[in-house]
């Protein structure tokens, strides 16, 4: 009988009744940064939104090696932009850092915290983490705290590759802007690690909108595209000059705000604005997204 | 854009000189605002007639006070404008208590007469009539007998009058003037070709000579002049008349320089005339001058020539550098507006004292922001440079460029494109290096890099030594910013100048560059673009070819002011103010929402009386959305050692109330309890619960052992707790354990699912259908599996539509359809039954005899009902004993080989639920119960 199945778990028991019953040994709290770590890392989409990333100063490096040949001839505004970047690590990394934070990063916050509620649901593991048993609040707070620490990961990563692979092609010089504004690599290197820490918190309303998405939807490309979708049309709203100055507060208004750091006399006030308002749409999602949660019915 | 900064620029600087939109957009702009504040009164005064002797009536409004005695401003507009141009600042002025009077100038708006161009005799004369109308009014206080308390306002045009005026009438008590000239002349004929260096910042004392003409604005002062004149009434010489209401000597003289590119004498000495400049020795009033750096018109200079003789008079000024002016609107409009409005306040409202302390800094300048389109960062200091006892400081940056060579082309064409009118206030800010240092034709000294950071503040100057080989030398100086590759313009301003030379012999001469604001950082440096054409100036159509050489170091004037958090910054708090509030409030609201649902949820009970029983569901009710009610008032328990089927057609609520015991959704009535401990969402007692609900569910990309331990890993109990091991070998996957889950079957899913139920051996065991996607061998191990789970004291529920599974597997039954409990009990119990008998018959039985034995049998006493099961097995149910039965069955000719009492689940199941369904008892309609039935049969089937 030993090789029926199960018989190994019925040996292991110990009649319920002789315990003094179920006083459950716990280790750490339910879905504990760790565990949520190990269920979000090993995931294709990451790995393949941290490769994206990874490849894109390669490809840039690449691709002006690549036009170097063809491309002596005219000299627009947009090419100057791509002379820079040639100039050095510093160019280099704050090219990459303005090409990839009006779109990559946005879309990679989204996705790592639009997509980390609903794809559990959509694989049906949801209710199991929530009668395994997780509160809600707290699987809510795991998800968004590792999809938050990967998105600051991806905004620390893109400059500091971006730096290093920058320095290996074009050399380690220090930044010149084409207002003639040069900083030293002491001076550069706070003032990046500022824009960064700005860009990042720029980054937390569109994450707090995917988040709330996910919380609503047990599609994960709803909240991902939801989330992108909407900071596109507040992206055009934002054009419109009638809405001055209601879209100050729009999350997005102050997106560029980060290059105000990077000038030799820098000039934060956009940047608190922008921030400040970040924060706000931010909570506000995530608040709207944990009051969702809690009270809905799962029924994924 | 261009169109909004002009209108802003308009709006506050009442200029309009060259914005053609201006008028309309002010027009329609006082109208909206003429219903909150009082109505001026309008009125028609007689001034002093035209030359040929045509009566000029001037249309005047004048906004009263309606009690006391005020001091009165006179608002005068900008060239091409009215007074409607200025009617916003005049109901600021009024609210400020002021009597405000504002009129169409001469040749402007609903006035009659022509342009004399700020004449002493025409336009200062009816601006001093309007003082004697003013010292006639009731309303209006006065210093002595005909000598009204009265201050004097405009911008350009206007500016310029109000300098005239206050030079021409000591009756003037204080003076703002705005983006003007000193010298017309001198702004028409710019001369950059100085004397000697200068000893105020932006001061300029040309050489003898006038300079080159500024072709591009003089024309179009003179078309906005046109246009103004098409829409007034005063067409004394009406019909299309190129000089339209310009003065006949002034439009000949103009459109003379236009045709040369030189000044007559004549016009020299007629623009010298109309400039405040003649008459800036006797103004002692009070004056408050405002001057732009965005301005290519009137620069900074100009300012510079009145401070400089306000200074020698001893009159209080202040001067006041804006980044705007014609080219391009302020970035701090508001601010200056007001710093106007507080100048007139202290020294015209107030009676301030000449010797008291100046209501504003006595010399503000903006230095250029980070960015484009922000507001510029403002300086003060506490005495313009080089006036009133104050040093002009400058720095020396030597050249690394000392010499080039350029020639200017036949026809003057192509010509170089600096400093174009308005392209700062479109934002453009392309590089314009290339359309600017046309090749041949300029010249370009590069300084040695800034060793340190430099704010320059006034006028750059430099000398060169020119030798060309034509005696007339026409050149444009402008200044850029070298840094790496890249060139840009620091200001779209030039400098122009025109030598008279001999033929092939060097000229030093000492150039002064555009005054403006320069913020050069260290490790940049500057280039100095000597061209020999510039589009906005008439260019000489003679060729000739130019050297520059011996170019000494650049004389920079600096300063370091004090920094102004102006009240930019306080517009920035009231944002940042809205943010941090919006923000403090989510916060709080956040927090307080989280403290309130933690009261809450330490108020639910504990039911120590139900600490022995695994399960109890009491009075449970779900109503989803839709109105559909799945769960009604349903009750049951389930006690330690059973195993309970949950039975129930599709739909009977069953899911519903797993997933309410697990606490996936709630109950809208009724409670749970796991062991006495109340479920809701997330409750801890849950974790001596493992369930499978509505089908497995894991990450794809794991293995199923992974999935295990990240299942475990999220309870964060002890991973020895977990049996994995023990649970894997309930779910039989073999070599597979260590494949992703991905590619798993559907029964090896749902059996990984059952065994991560069993995880930590729970208590209670919650299985939904889970012998779903299992095969026949599967489903009998499972079986022993669940029985044995149960006997070592802990309880397992079951839900399954399989009746013959349930009645196989499980102790106890609760039956359900729709939303309800029909029956429950133990299976013994409910498949036994006094009142039924079951007959087995032989095989190979005549089933005609059989068929008429049943016809006996039903007509037998106290038999309710016979059925015939199967061809050997017959179902009777009757309310005698059970021996008697057999008695009447043997009697009727059965031939009974067995006998038993026991039913078949299914048979209890269907009879409860027809029951059920019956109309009245649950309240659906009568077919329910047939199509349920029906639909039972089929599910059999399978």
């Amino acid at each position: 009988m030993s090789d029926n199945p199960g018989d190994a778990l019925l040996d292991a028991i110990e009649p319920a009744s002789s315990a003094a019953s179920g006083e459950i040994h716990q280790v750490r709290g339910p879905l504990s940064w760790r565990s949520e770590l190990r269920r979000q890392w090993g995931r294709r989409r990451t790995l393949w939104a941290f490769g994206l990333l990874l490849a894109l100063p390669l490809v840039l490096v690449g691709s002006f090696a690549f036009g170097e040949r063809s491309s002596n001839s005219r000299g627009g505004a947009s090419t100057r932009i791509f002379d820079l970047a040639q100039s050095g690590a510093a160019n280099f990394s704050l090219v990459l850092v303005f090409l990839a934070s009006e779109l990559l990063l946005v879309l990679l916050a989204a996705l790592f915290c639009g997509d980390a509620v609903p794809s559990e649901a959509s694989w049906s593991s949801l209710r199991y983490l929530l009668i395994a048993p997780v509160q809600r609040a707290r699987l809510l707070t795991s998800k968004l705290a590792i999809g938050i620490a990967s998105t600051l990961l991806a905004t620390v990563l893109l400059p500091a590759w971006g730096l290093l692979v920058g320095g290996v092609a074009y050399g380690w010089d220090p930044l010149t802007n084409p207002l003639g504004e040069n900083l030293t690599w002491g001076q550069f290197l706070p003032r990046l690690a500022l824009a960064m820490a700005y860009i990042f918190v720029t980054l937390l309303p569109i994450a707090a909108i995917a988040f709330w998405l996910g919380t609503r939807s047990d599609a994960p490309l709803a909240a991902v595209g939801g989330a992108v979708l909407v900071s596109i049309l507040l992206n055009i709203l934002d054009q419109l000059d009638a809405l001055d100055p209601y879209r100050n507060a729009f999350p997005g208004h102050y997106s560029r705000a980060w290059q105000d750091a990077l000038a030799v006399s820098p000039d934060y006030t956009d940047m608190v604005h922008g921030a400040l308002w970040a924060l706000v749409w931010a909570v506000a999602f995530t608040m709207l997204a944990y009051r969702r949660f809690r009270r809905s019915d799962i029924l994924s | 854009m261009s169109v909004r900064a002009s209108l802003i620029a308009a709006l506050v600087l009442g200029s309009g000189l060259t914005m053609a939109p201006a008028p309309s957009a002010l027009a329609a702009a006082s109208v909206g605002q003429a219903a909150d504040t009082v109505a001026p009164e309008v009125s028609s005064v007689p001034v002093g007639a035209e030359p040929d002797g045509t009566a000029v009536r001037l249309d005047v409004s004048v906004w009263p006070q309606s009690s006391g005695k005020h001091p009165v401003v006179l608002l005068a507009h900008g060239f091409g404008g009215s007074k409607d141009s200025v009617t916003s600042q005049a109901n600021d002025l009024h609210d400020r208590g002021y009597v405000v009077v504002a009129w169409s100038a001469r040749g402007h708006g609903q006035s009659g007469g022509r342009i004399h161009l700020n004449d002493p005799a025409y336009e200062i004369a009816d601006a001093r009539t309007l003082l004697d109308l003013a010292a006639r009014r009731s309303d209006v206080e006065l210093d002595a007998p005909g000598d009204p308390r009265a201050g004097v306002m405009g911008a350009s045009y206007g500016g310029a009058l109000a300098l005239m005026l206050a030079g021409s009438d000591r009756r003037v008590d204080g003076v703002v003037s705005a983006i003007t000239w000193n010298d017309l002349a001198d702004a028409f004929f710019p001369q950059a070709a100085v004397t000697r260096a200068p000893t105020t910042a932006a001061g300029r004392s040309p050489i003898d000579g006038a300079g080159p003409f500024k072709q591009v604005w003089a024309t179009n002062f003179f078309l906005s002049a046109l246009r103004g004149g098409a829409g007034g009434q005063g067409g004394q010489g009406a019909g299309a008349d190129r000089c339209g209401r310009f003065d006949p000597t002034i439009c000949r003289l103009f459109v003379q320089a236009s045709e040369t590119g030189t000044a007559s004498p004549q016009l020299t000495a007629l623009l010298r005339a109309h400039s405040p400049k003649p008459t800036m020795n006797v103004v002692t009033a009070p004056t408050f001058l405002v001057q732009g750096v965005g301005d290519s018109l009137f620069g900074l200079d100009q300012a510079d020539a009145t401070a400089s003789a306000l200074a020698a008079t001893g009159a209080p000024y202040a001067v006041r550098w804006s980044d705007g002016g014609h080219d391009a609107a302020s970035t701090h409009e508001a601010e200056e507006v007001e710093a106007s409005y507080t100048w007139l306040d202290h020294y015209v409202r107030d009676q301030g004292a000449r010797g008291s302390a100046l209501p504003t800094a006595a010399f503000t300048y903006g230095t250029p922001a980070g960015r484009a389109g922000q507001p510029t960062t403002l300086h003060t200091l506490t005495a313009y440079p080089g006036l009133s006892g104050a040093a002009l400081r400058t720095r020396e940056l030597p050249l690394a460029t000392t010499s080039g060579a350029l020639v200017h082309p036949p026809g003057g064409q192509p010509a170089s494109l600096i400093a174009v009118p308005g392209l700062a206030a479109l934002g453009v800010s392309l590089s314009t290096y290339q359309i600017a240092a046309l090749p041949g034709q300029s010249a370009a000294l590069d300084t040695q890099p800034l060793a340190e950071a430099a704010t320059v503040v006034g006028s750059p100057t430099m000398r060169v030594t020119v030798t060309s080989d034509s005696p007339d030398v026409t050149l444009f100086a402008s200044v850029w910013r070298v840094t790496g590759g890249s060139v840009t313009l620091t200001n779209p301003l030039v400098a122009p100048l025109r030598l008279a030379v001999t033929p092939g012999r060097p000229t030093p001469v000492t150039i002064s560059l555009p005054a403006a604001t320069y913020e050069m950082p260290a490790g940049t440096r500057w280039r100095v673009l000597l061209t020999s054409t510039e589009s906005t100036y008439s260019n000489s159509r003679s060729p000739s070819a130019i050297r520059i050489s011996d170019a000494s170091a650049m004389t920079l004037p600096v300063a370091t002011g004090a920094t102004v958090d102006g009240a930019v910054a306080g517009v920035v708090d009231t944002e940042t103010i809205l943010a941090g509030s919006a923000l403090a409030l989510l916060l709080v609201a956040a927090l307080v929402g989280w403290l309130v649902r933690r009261r809450r949820r330490l108020h639910r009970p504990t039911r120590p009386d139900l600490a022995d029983v695994p399960l109890v569901v009491e009075g449970l009710v779900k109503t989803y959305a839709d109105g559909h009610r799945a769960v009604d008032d349903v009750t049951w328990r389930a006690e330690k050692g059973q195993v309970v089927g949950l039975l129930g057609p599709n739909g009977a609520g069953k899911t519903t109330t797993m997933r309410m015991v697990m606490g996936l959704i709630s109950s809208d009535a009724g409670s749970v309890h796991v062991l006495g401990e109340p479920v809701s969402a997330g409750s801890r007692v849950l974790g001596r619960v493992g369930a499978l609900i509505e089908g497995p569910g894991f990450l794809p990309h794991l293995t199923g052992r992974q999935n295990l331990e990240a299942y475990w890993s999220a309870t964060g109990r002890a991973p020895e707790d977990a049996h994995i091991p023990e649970a894997l070998d309930v779910a039989a996957l073999g070599g597979a354990v260590d494949r992703p889950v991905k590619s798993y079957s559907h029964g090896m899913k749902q059996r990984l699912g059952i065994a991560q139920a069993m995880l930590g051996l729970p208590e209670l065991l919650i299985l939904d259908e889970p012998t779903n996607g299992l095969d026949p061998p599967q489903i009998a191990a499972m079986r022993p599996i669940l029985r044995r789970y149960a006997e070592t004291g802990r309880t397992v529920v079951v839900s399954s539509h399989l009746l013959a599974e349930v009645e196989m597997t499980c102790t106890h039954v609760v039956v359900m359809h729709a939303g309800r409990v029909v029956t429950q009990g133990p299976v013994a119990e409910l498949v036994d039954s006094d009142d039924t008998t079951i007959l087995d018959l032989p095989e190979r039985v005549d089933h005609t005899l059989v068929s008429a034995a049943v016809h006996a049998l039903e007509a037998a006493d106290g038999v309710t009902e016979v059925r015939v099961d199967t061809p050997t097995r017959i179902v009777v149910v009757a309310d005698r004993g059970r021996a008697e039965v057999v008695a009447a069955a043997v009697t009727a000719g059965l031939p009974v080989v067995g006998v038993s009492s026991r039913r078949h689940l299914e048979e209890v199941f269907l009879g409860v639920i027809s029951s059920a369904s019956a109309p009245g008892v649950v309240g659906e309609p009568g077919d329910e119960g047939a199509s349920l039935v029906e639909r039972l049969r089929q599910v059999r089937a399978r």
